[in-house]
């Protein structure tokens, strides 16, 4: 508790914390980043050198208080410089996903109205220099990456040197600027604004202040124990609250590293490399893990993979049991160090979680086998539920109470309650302070009593007190006979197959429930291979007849499990059809954070979804196409709709005999 | 030979291309009775990227070898900085700066991409095989420092994830990317590339489009390539000579070529009487 005062007083905002630690362990390491093949290296001390010039450039190129900064770009230590230095000087930043196209750009730097950003290549520069008619008040860009640059016109362009160059060269004119405007910062002053992916609408822009980012990373922090010691490695988009928490809020809290991969591709070899302590990921990393490592082992002597088969038994027996500290035999304990030894060590390592102590996993719903899995193996992981409105945190699974479904306890400090229509609502000190210029949707998402609705409907489990998330709020529909629709509780169980990489189901006011598939190209073409089916496109492999009759296969077995379940056993998918292409979030299909967005889905295939409920057994469709640079293009195929067996349900049965 | 900086000029993209650094003069080269090049001048300039086109079997590639040292042609003189060039095995013609690519790759399939790039800085390396063997002080200084060099290729070309991947395993556009990396590693005054873009699909080719103007720009190399993608040639080359039949039949900028009534013809096809 001393620390939560002096947390008030002393310590802020972020580049307060900065000060701390230049200040107390100056010589430990702040970031690493590989480049040109080496893990390049800054202290806590020279971190804050580098974050100094770069404010003093900002100061020198006439960035005011109240500025919003945008930063585009992977994760890089030079962006995560430029966020504190841009709170430095009493700017705002404002990550945008690097990702994105121009137009979705132009949209979040005209709402801010950024006057400056930091971007990372010409990529970026391309973008942000297209959009720039649209954008009124937009003067500066910094670059990182001058490749491909050289011939720009340099009127508004700057590189990220170079402003630091000249933030140095006019240090003494600007140093007691920077100094009066950094120590103005409060705990109230804004910490970051960043944007929500929004399933629905338009993004939101959220603001987060010092409070809230910092009591969150505390709070967060001494419930898992972190310390100074930790390894993080920051790969996930810098645009979402998580990496900010992780890579900023905690990391300047606890004082600990984060490393930046040398490049998008190289993140696995990059992981293995640093062996973080405390990781994040989404359940989608973990299970295209789970599935690279099932492919292999497909390609194994038969020795490694009987042994390999056989330990993991045993570790799936007893493992998660050990990991809790729950009471195994002495027999099984040997049993599974010598596994340790043999596989689950070695494993671990390749997968680049042999240091592990703490890994988390959000934002959906994770498969039994495959959390089972990674548990099993002796890695800690464990799932929170959190949004950007909280600061990321609103429960937490504490050490040996982990279970595949529910989302644990409130988080410390966070008040739950859950209202009539099934609602999940909560209050903490990491609740956002509003959205940017939308009041309305302040208004209607926190009240005046600080309880803030998350959109997601859920329930605590009897017991345990556990919370358990049912589905969004908003999507959880009645079927034409008034029984509950649950769209993504069927999507999940779908998606836990490794060969179905995402699915739409369908069912609010209707008889019966359908579906769209999207089959996974990787484990899908790899079974392909295995059996001798060819494919010359994603397209052709989607509509062959063989993958067509496995992921029925798997529907149907989706089914029988879906009938076990009294509240939902009506949610059986009927009818089916797998889909041309792959969802995207460049056709707007999905969000930046990969969630399906029905509306517009259910939209654009209008056309398939009516074949789902007519009957037919075949359709043609033409489906517009958006390719990265933002051309377009069309593409058409002829669709195969299947039936699905389905269960048949007590109830049903008894209202049909009347 | 002229003062090389009288006739340098700035392009209209803001490059800088200086004078002539290679000429060829009225080259023959014959295969028994066969005529591959008959009687051919032309010349490359310090800093531009120059393009040799033309339809299958008109000599393109038998003119890269030729410049490349690899094949030495009966008539004609080739200069090199101003000197005429005396008839050269390949690895003094690659000792004077001149760095190449294949038309179908020619890497070392069982080694890494780090180390096949390694090879590209051979001529970088003086320490001998038992130093190198010892691998200290002047070997390991030497190795320490190409292995420098050839990280900022790696980095520059975007290969470096697939650093540590036997050549063997990569698929066909990242090998032709390999390749390039080991030409560049050498350094080149003049970086000769056979049908970069060969076999490859659209995004593919833009990706290399996109490398050869950044190494163009922030190496200043000279570079000389063949191609048969006519649309890509155009877009990419600051000057072009078109080859038919082992002849020359047009030489200038894109625009100049596109609207040669003899290339036009050798493109779309007329009767050869």
């Amino acid at each position: 508790m001393a620390q939560s005062s002096q947390a008030t007083e002393g310590l802020g905002s972020i580049p307060a914390l900065l000060q701390r630690n230049a200040g107390q362990f100056g010589a430990r390491p702040a970031y690493r980043e590989k480049e040109f093949g080496i893990w390049q290296c800054w202290t806590w001390a020279e971190a804050e050198k580098e974050i100094e010039a770069l404010a003093l450039g900002l100061l020198n190129l006439g960035v005011n208080e109240g500025d919003f900064i945008a930063v585009i770009g992977r994760n890089r230590p030079h962006f995560y410089w430029s966020m504190v230095a841009a709170q430095s000087v009493g700017a705002i930043p404002v990550p945008l996903y690097q990702d994105a196209a121009a137009e979705e750009m132009a949209y979040v730097l005209e709402h801010c109205g950024a006057r400056f950003a930091v971007v990372e290549d010409q990529e970026q520069v391309d973008k942000v220099i297209d959009v720039q008619d649209q954008l009124h008040q937009f003067e500066h860009m910094i670059y990182v990456d001058p490749r491909g640059l050289r011939k720009y016109d340099h009127h508004k362009l700057h590189t990220f040197t170079g402003v630091q160059d000249q933030g140095r060269a006019a240090y003494w004119e600007l140093i007691e600027d920077l100094k009066a405007r950094r120590e103005k910062l409060e705990y109230d002053s804004i910490c970051v604004m960043l944007y929500t992916s929004g399933t629905t609408g338009k993004p939101k822009g959220v603001v987060l202040s010092n409070r809230n980012i910092i009591e969150a990373s505390r709070s967060s922090a001494e419930f898992d124990n972190l310390s100074r010691d930790e390894e993080v490695l920051a790969y996930l988009p810098m645009a979402w609250v998580g990496d900010f928490i992780f890579s900023i809020g905690q990391a300047y809290w606890c004082g600990f590293c984060v490393n930046c991969p040398e490049s998008v591709e190289t993140m696995q070899i990059d992981l293995r490399e640093i062996g973080p302590t405390y990781y994040f990921a989404p359940p989608r990393v973990f299970e295209t893990q789970l599935t690279n490592v099932m492919i292999r082992m497909e390609d194994a002597g038969r020795l490694k993979k009987w042994l390999f088969d056989r330990f993991m038994e045993h570790a799936r027996k007893v493992g998660p049991a050990i990991l809790d500290g729950k009471q195994v035999g002495a027999w099984d304990r040997m049993k599974y160090a010598l596994g340790n030894l043999l596989i689950y060590g070695p494993l671990k390592d390749t997968l680049g979680f042999g240091r592990v102590r703490v890994g988390y996993t959000a934002g959906e719903a994770i498969g039994p086998e495959i959390f089972e899995f990674y548990r099993s193996l002796g890695i800690n992981l464990k799932q929170l539920y959190g949004q950007t409105e909280a600061s990321v945190f609103i429960t937490l699974q504490p050490d040996g109470e982990v279970r595949n479904d529910t989302v644990g306890v409130a988080a410390p400090g966070v008040e739950l309650r859950i209202d009539e229509s099934g609602e999940v609502f909560y209050r903490s000190a990491g609740t956002f302070e509003y959205y940017y210029k939308n009041p309305e949707s302040t208004k209607s998402t926190k009240d005046s009593e600080g309880w803030v609705a998350t959109g997601d409907a859920g329930f605590f489990e009897e017991g345990s007190g556990h919370l358990r998330i049912i589905d969004r709020a908003k999507d959880v529909g009645k079927m034409a006979d008034g029984k509950l629709f649950a769209p993504k509780y069927v999507e999940n169980k779908l998606k836990f197959y490794p060969n179905i990489l995402e699915s739409v189901v369908f069912g609010n006011q209707r008889d019966a429930c359908t579906a769209f598939i999207n089959i996974d190209l990787n484990a899908v073409g790899n079974w392909a291979e295995r059996n001798n089916i060819g494919y010359a496109s994603y397209q052709e492999l989607a509509g062959h007849p063989k993958v067509l009759e496995m992921i029925q296969s798997h529907v149907e077995e989706v089914n029988r499990s879906l009938a076990d379940d009294p509240m939902l056993s009506h949610c059986q998918v009927h009818r089916f059809l797998v889909l041309h292409k792959e969802l995207d979030a460049d056709d707007g299909e999905m969000t930046r954070t990969r969630k399906v967005r029905r509306g517009v889905i259910a939209e654009k295939f209008e056309d398939l979804v009516g074949a789902l409920y007519d009957g037919s057994t075949e359709i043609y469709t033409t489906t517009e196409v958006t390719y990265e640079d933002g051309r377009k293009g069309a593409i058409s195929a002829t669709l195969e709709i299947r039936n699905a067996k389905v269960v048949p349900v007590e109830g049903e049965k008894k209202v049909a005999a009347e | 030979m002229k003062d090389m900086d009288a006739d340098s000029y700035i392009t209209e993209d803001g490059r800088r291309i200086g004078g002539v650094v290679m000429e060829m003069r009225n080259i023959t080269l014959r295969f028994g009775g066969v005529v591959a090049i008959k009687d051919i001048s032309f010349d490359i300039r310090e800093g531009e990227i120059r393009a040799i086109i033309g339809p299958n079997g008109a000599g393109k590639s038998s003119m890269l070898n030729v410049i490349s040292g690899f094949y030495n042609p009966q008539e004609g003189e080739v200069y090199y900085k101003g000197e005429k060039r005396p008839p050269m095995k390949p690895y003094q013609v690659a000792q004077q700066g001149i760095a190449r690519t294949f038309q179908n790759i020619a890497l070392f399939e069982g080694m890494t991409v780090l180390d096949n790039v390694m090879t590209g800085r051979i001529r970088q390396m003086s320490s001998g095989l038992l130093a190198q063997a010892i691998w200290k002080g002047k070997a390991e200084r030497e190795e320490v420092k190409n292995r420098e060099q050839v990280e900022k290729i790696i980095d520059f070309l975007e290969i470096q994830h697939i650093r540590k991947t036997p050549v063997g395993r990569l698929p066909y556009g990242l090998k032709k990317r390999v390749e390039l990396a080991r030409a560049l590693a050498a350094e080149p005054s003049i970086l000769l590339l056979d049908e970069p873009m060969a076999g490859m699909n659209v995004e593919e080719k833009e990706d290399m489009s996109r490398f050869i103007l950044d190494v163009n720009d922030e190496f200043g190399s000279t570079i000389a390539l063949i191609e048969h993608d006519m649309g890509v040639v155009m877009d990419l080359s600051d000057r072009v000579v078109v080859m038919d039949y082992g002849q020359k039949i047009g030489d200038g900028t894109p625009d100049e070529v596109r609207n040669n009534q003899a290339v036009i013809d050798a493109y779309l096809g007329v009767a050869h009487d």
